[in-house]
């Protein structure tokens, strides 16, 4: 379970995550919307233990982040955003560097890179250096090294952004098979995806919550103002969503 | 294994898996030939021992180890890495440390390949090889020192060109730091006990000692006492300004 609690991170002259608290339980797969600048990016790098919040704290399976680092982000696999990750190395050395950090050793670190490099479709490219790699590669060796070691918890920074339609879809199912018993923070713009993987979705605006529920739930709360294209799921889940971060809105 | 030797794998692996590490090599051994045979005067002196080789280490380092520090934090910083580093299960301390390892590392294969010198004057003459040896590990030491300012002020910034500036000039305030253009600004004014102060942080002091033959501890403790501050001091700056 991952505890939330009261955090605050104030940049120099503005509050980009002000006071946000919410804990996310086993097999719950968590979209996490808002518009650019909300503060998503920033609450994920508190939670993964990048960033310090200037007040709060967060907890991990037990472990606070910031007193127990170690043992916090040994369970979290997190794809930061843009996926960065070392243009020199070969995709299978860079997995490697990731499995050794991880602790995995022997039969089973070899098992689990076949594993990832299969579940995520690198094969073609495992002996290549990622700065040669597309795009969508890249963003796939991001997620091959965030869920490399099985980790408990999993929080993408916006996985899906630069994948094209047929690596999108692969992506959604994976992470929908890995949410089995696991922890999931998704970050995203695509309010199609909000739907087809999260079992609930946060939707935050200036730093702070502003809708938590399962995405049928705030769909069912669009109000028909804002309902101007389709109405079908997803169209119902934007105008709910622009209903809640538009300036002026409630 | 441990996880600094985990970094410094990755990191050595880095420096020559693009050609950084032979340009450096190569520069570095070319640069040293031309500085010991033609304004050392190797020959000429007619004496058997390496000091015109190791007298210009200082000069050679003042520009050759900041491009090799100039990219440790900040290429991290730049490609965004660093946020994929510091959330994976490691201290702080073992990044810093083993990124400097791998760099000294490094600079350390530079020097040894420089052993074809240590041969000659050995061919030459019979040198006191006690001396070239306290020499060289003064050297690498001393290149150390360097690596770390390095390190820090490549923290500082996420521009591997400022960094590699930041790291020559403070660099040169080490290396001169006992000469009357560091020592003629402060004589006058300040009191004598500051003077003696700045002279003794001095790198050419400490390493002219060394390389005269004399090991002494102090001078030892002092390049030690060196890299263990900037590091700790890289690590402040990286812990402050990783998000900026």
């Amino acid at each position: 379970m991952i505890e939330i609690s009261h955090i605050t991170r104030k940049f120099e002259h503005f509050t980009a995550v002000d006071d946000l608290s919410f804990t996310v339980a086993e097999g719950e797969v968590l979209g996490f919307l808002g518009p650019n600048g909300a503060g998503k990016s920033t609450t994920m790098k508190i939670i993964t233990g990048f960033l310090a919040p200037s007040s709060g704290s967060v907890s991990i399976d037990g472990h606070d982040i910031a007193s127990d680092p170690i043992a916090a982000k040994a369970l979290i696999g997190y794809l930061p955003e843009g996926a960065p990750s070392y243009p020199d190395m070969s995709v299978l050395d860079f997995l490697e560097f990731i499995a050794d950090i991880r602790g995995l050793t022997g039969a089973h670190k070899q098992q689990r890179i076949e594993k990832v490099i299969d579940d995520v479709e690198l094969f073609s490219v495992c002996h290549q250096t990622i700065e040669t790699l597309s795009k969508g590669f890249k963003r796939r060796v991001g997620l091959a090294q965030a869920i490399l070691h099985d980790p408990k918890v999993l929080i993408l920074d916006e996985p899906t952004d630069g994948l094209d339609p047929n690596q999108k879809h692969h992506v959604r199912n994976l992470i929908r098979n890995l949410a089995k018993d696991k922890i999931v923070i998704v970050s995203t713009h695509i309010l199609e995806e909000v739907s087809a993987v999260c079992t609930r979705a946060i939707i935050i605006n200036r730093g702070r919550i502003v809708a938590d529920g399962a995405p049928a739930e705030l769909e069912a709360q669009a109000p028909a103002e804002f309902m101007i294209e389709t109405q079908a799921a997803p169209g119902r889940l934007e105008a709910f969503f622009r209903s809640v971060t538009e300036p002026g809105a409630k | 294994m441990g996880k600094t030797g985990i970094i410094f794998k990755r990191e050595l692996a880095a420096y020559f898996s693009t050609p950084l590490a032979y340009v450096f090599i190569v520069i570095f051994l070319v640069m040293n030939g031309i500085f010991t045979f033609d304004l050392g005067g190797f020959f000429i002196r007619g004496q058997a021992d390496l000091q015109p080789f190791f007298s210009f280490h200082p000069w050679l380092y003042l520009f050759m180890i900041p491009a090799l520090a100039m990219g440790l934090w900040a290429d991290e910083r730049k490609s965004g890495t660093i946020e994929l580093l510091m959330t994976l299960p490691i201290r702080l301390r073992d990044a810093v440390l083993g990124k400097f390892l791998a760099a000294w590392v490094l600079s350390g294969i530079a020097l040894l390949l420089t052993f074809p010198i240590w041969i000659t004057v050995n061919y030459l003459g019979s040198p006191d090889n006690g001396v070239i040896l306290a020499a060289y590990i003064g050297s690498w030491l001393m290149a150390g020192g360097f690596l770390a300012i390095g390190s820090c002020m490549s923290a500082l910034t996420r521009n591997a060109v400022i960094a590699f500036i930041l790291t020559v000039s403070i660099c040169f305030l080490f290396v001169s730091s006992g000469s009357p253009i560091v020592l003629n600004a402060f004589s006058g004014w300040a009191p004598q006990i500051l003077l003696d102060a700045i002279a003794t942080l001095s790198f050419l002091t400490h390493f002219d000692a060394i390389n005269k033959g004399v090991l002494d501890i102090r001078d030892l403790l002092f390049f030690t006492a060196v890299i263990t501050a900037w590091l700790l001091a890289s690590a402040i700056v990286i812990e402050i300004k990783k998000a900026n």
